[in-house]
């Protein structure tokens, strides 16, 4: 009876390999939730209403207010900066440059900025924006809010860059020849028809992109510095949420600390409030998909 | 162009017998001495074939002979992918669309092309058919809308979506999608319709439906449809080519077997060939 001894063989396989999965998936949502809920609950005691309304100049008397805009124009000039360059190039990289050397070659240098260390972005920054704009303006203007938004950029830039080819290389070639058999030129396809099929999926890169940069720390501890006072231009050195976390979490005051997990709960529901707005977003069109 | 026959070099046997046949129009389409290569590959070999205007013909075989590649060659989209070239003549009324001269938009304006799968753009109902139109001509708001509703009358699908022209297309069903493709080549007011196997991905209802366009719009168009299926060639076509794979110097090509009156080409095939393949025997 060598057939059920398989059949018996692969049950118990089975059980194992469902098992092992299932344990595998409760260890990564463990820590998840694990975090969240460290965040939230020593979050939630802070959060108060001063975290909006003072600036970090307080101290522990103060709140995160600067910090907030600052993040707020400096994440807003990045993703202006990034998501036009980044749908572009990734338009260029599916719809012009879909199988030549070139395509290949641009996608492996995006990924390698993709999984560059954000420091380095951060030291680049300082090297091309930060140094020049110091000599040019004799110490004027050094540090700045736009020269952290622009090492922002370059976190997400690849990011977006990526999403987009790939969202646009899941569009049924068919709709292509569909929409040139009709006469009918590339960048009107491009434009009108392909964009619009991939809209969602590349609205939802976006999304991400800027949840991504808006939680980095080191792109700007050498550009944008920080600025205890409220700073709107973007000339100015400028606050942000996740540095004042770092300087808060290395002051030895129990004070500061509480503040640092308020600004780490704030950037987590801002993140969070990014996704679910992507998954609506994408809930949404798929609706009139089906 | 008054006698097609002499441009041949050697005259098959069934020209002679087409040439018999006087009720046949004249060529529409005119394939001369095609060859079609993808990169080294060789797909189709020496092509030469009428299609004449107003009729329905189509083009049957096996897998791999060609069949789609010849459909493909007709309005150029082939042209879209490096390394696919086309050698040879295929003579629209006369002149030759494989003339790199021979404006690629004006071609696809009089020959449009209906694919295997339903390929809906993710657009509205009433925009999947005014979009096609504006990039050639210039219409007013009631112009365009009578536009539409008369290619989608003439696609026999007026009647179930004028009611929802503001909805999605891709909510439709996939025969309405399919019927929505044809209105959409049918509003930029071709001469020739290219069917790609049209009904491939549809069910036996649907298919019936196209089938039945198809019968109505030839009185209008010129229409070439691919096959894989037998008794749709039967149904629907005037005329049908066999197209079969030749295998010469360990190359294989796409050759045109028979062309005939459907009728003929079923009952009395002239080829060994294709006897086999349309009595079941092939392979």
């Amino acid at each position: 009876m060598m057939g059920v001894d398989i059949y018996m063989r692969r049950r118990v396989v089975n059980v194992v390999a469902m098992v092992l999965s299932g344990l595998a998936a409760a260890v990564g949502l463990l820590f998840l939730v694990w975090i969240l809920w460290i965040t939230v609950k020593n979050g939630l005691s802070a959060l108060d209403l001063k975290l909006f309304t003072k600036i970090t100049a307080y101290g522990a008397e103060g709140g995160l207010s600067n910090a907030i805009v600052g993040s707020l124009v400096m994440d807003l000039i990045a993703l202006g900066i990034c998501a036009p360059i980044g749908v572009l190039a990734g338009t260029f990289l599916a719809e012009y440059a879909n199988r030549t050397k070139l395509g290949a070659i641009i996608r492996f240098l995006n990924d390698i900025l993709l999984s560059a260390p954000s420091i380095v972005l951060g030291l680049f920054v300082y090297v091309i924006v930060v140094l020049p704009m110091s000599n040019l303006t004799h110490g004027a203007v050094s540090f700045s809010g736009l020269a952290g938004a622009i090492a922002l950029a370059l976190i997400g830039l690849p990011v977006i860059v990526r999403t987009t080819d790939e969202m646009l290389q899941l569009v049924p070639g068919t709709l292509r020849e569909a929409a040139l058999s009709l006469g009918v030129p590339q960048w009107k396809l491009t434009t009108q028809v392909l964009m619009r099929a991939a809209m969602s999926g590349i609205v939802t890169g976006v999304l991400l992109a800027l949840a991504r940069l808006a939680g980095e720390t080191a792109p700007l501890l050498f550009t944008a510095f920080g600025n205890n006072f409220m700073a709107f231009h973007p000339l100015n050195k400028m606050e942000s949420v996740p540095v004042a976390i770092y300087q808060y979490t290395n002051d030895p005051n129990p004070a500061l600390h509480a503040i640092a997990w308020a600004g780490a709960l704030l950037i987590t529901l801002f993140v969070l409030l990014l996704s679910l707005s992507a998954r609506w977003y994408l809930h949404r069109h798929k609706v009139t998909h089906d | 162009m008054t006698d097609n026959t002499a441009l041949f070099k050697a005259p098959p046997a069934f020209i002679a017998a087409a040439s018999a046949v006087t009720v046949v129009p004249p060529p529409k389409l005119a394939v001369r001495n095609l060859n079609f290569l993808y990169g080294d590959f060789q797909a189709l070999k020496n092509i030469n074939l009428d299609i004449p205007e107003k009729r329905v013909t189509a083009i049957i075989g096996p897998s791999g002979c060609g069949k789609s590649t010849l459909l493909r060659v007709f309005n150029r989209i082939y042209a879209v992918y490096a390394g696919q070239r086309a050698i040879g003549e295929v003579l629209l009324d006369g002149d030759n669309i494989l003339d790199a001269g021979y404006p690629v938009h004006k071609l696809r304006s009089k020959i449009g092309m209906v694919f295997q799968k339903p390929v809906p753009f993710p657009m509205t109902i009433f925009e999947n058919i005014a979009w096609g139109i504006r990039h050639h001509e210039k219409l007013s708001k009631s112009e365009m809308e009578a536009r539409v509703e008369q290619a989608l009358r003439r696609a026999a699908l007026w009647d179930e979506v004028k009611d929802k022209l503001k909805r999605s297309a891709l909510g439709l069903s996939g025969g309405q999608q399919q019927r929505l493709c044809i209105a959409r080549s049918v509003a930029l007011k071709p001469e020739v319709l290219l069917l790609d196997e049209p009904t491939s991905a549809l069910d036996p209802i649907a298919t019936g439906r196209i089938e039945q366009l198809i019968e109505e719009l030839k009185r209008d168009y010129t229409i070439v449809i691919v096959t894989h299926n037998m008794q749709q060639a039967a149904r629907v076509a005037d005329r049908t080519a066999f197209f079969s794979l030749e295998v010469a110097d360990r190359q294989r090509y796409g050759v045109l077997v028979e062309y005939d009156d459907t009728e003929k080409l079923f009952t009395a095939p002239a080829d060994r060939r294709t006897e086999d393949y349309v009595t079941g025997r092939f392979g």
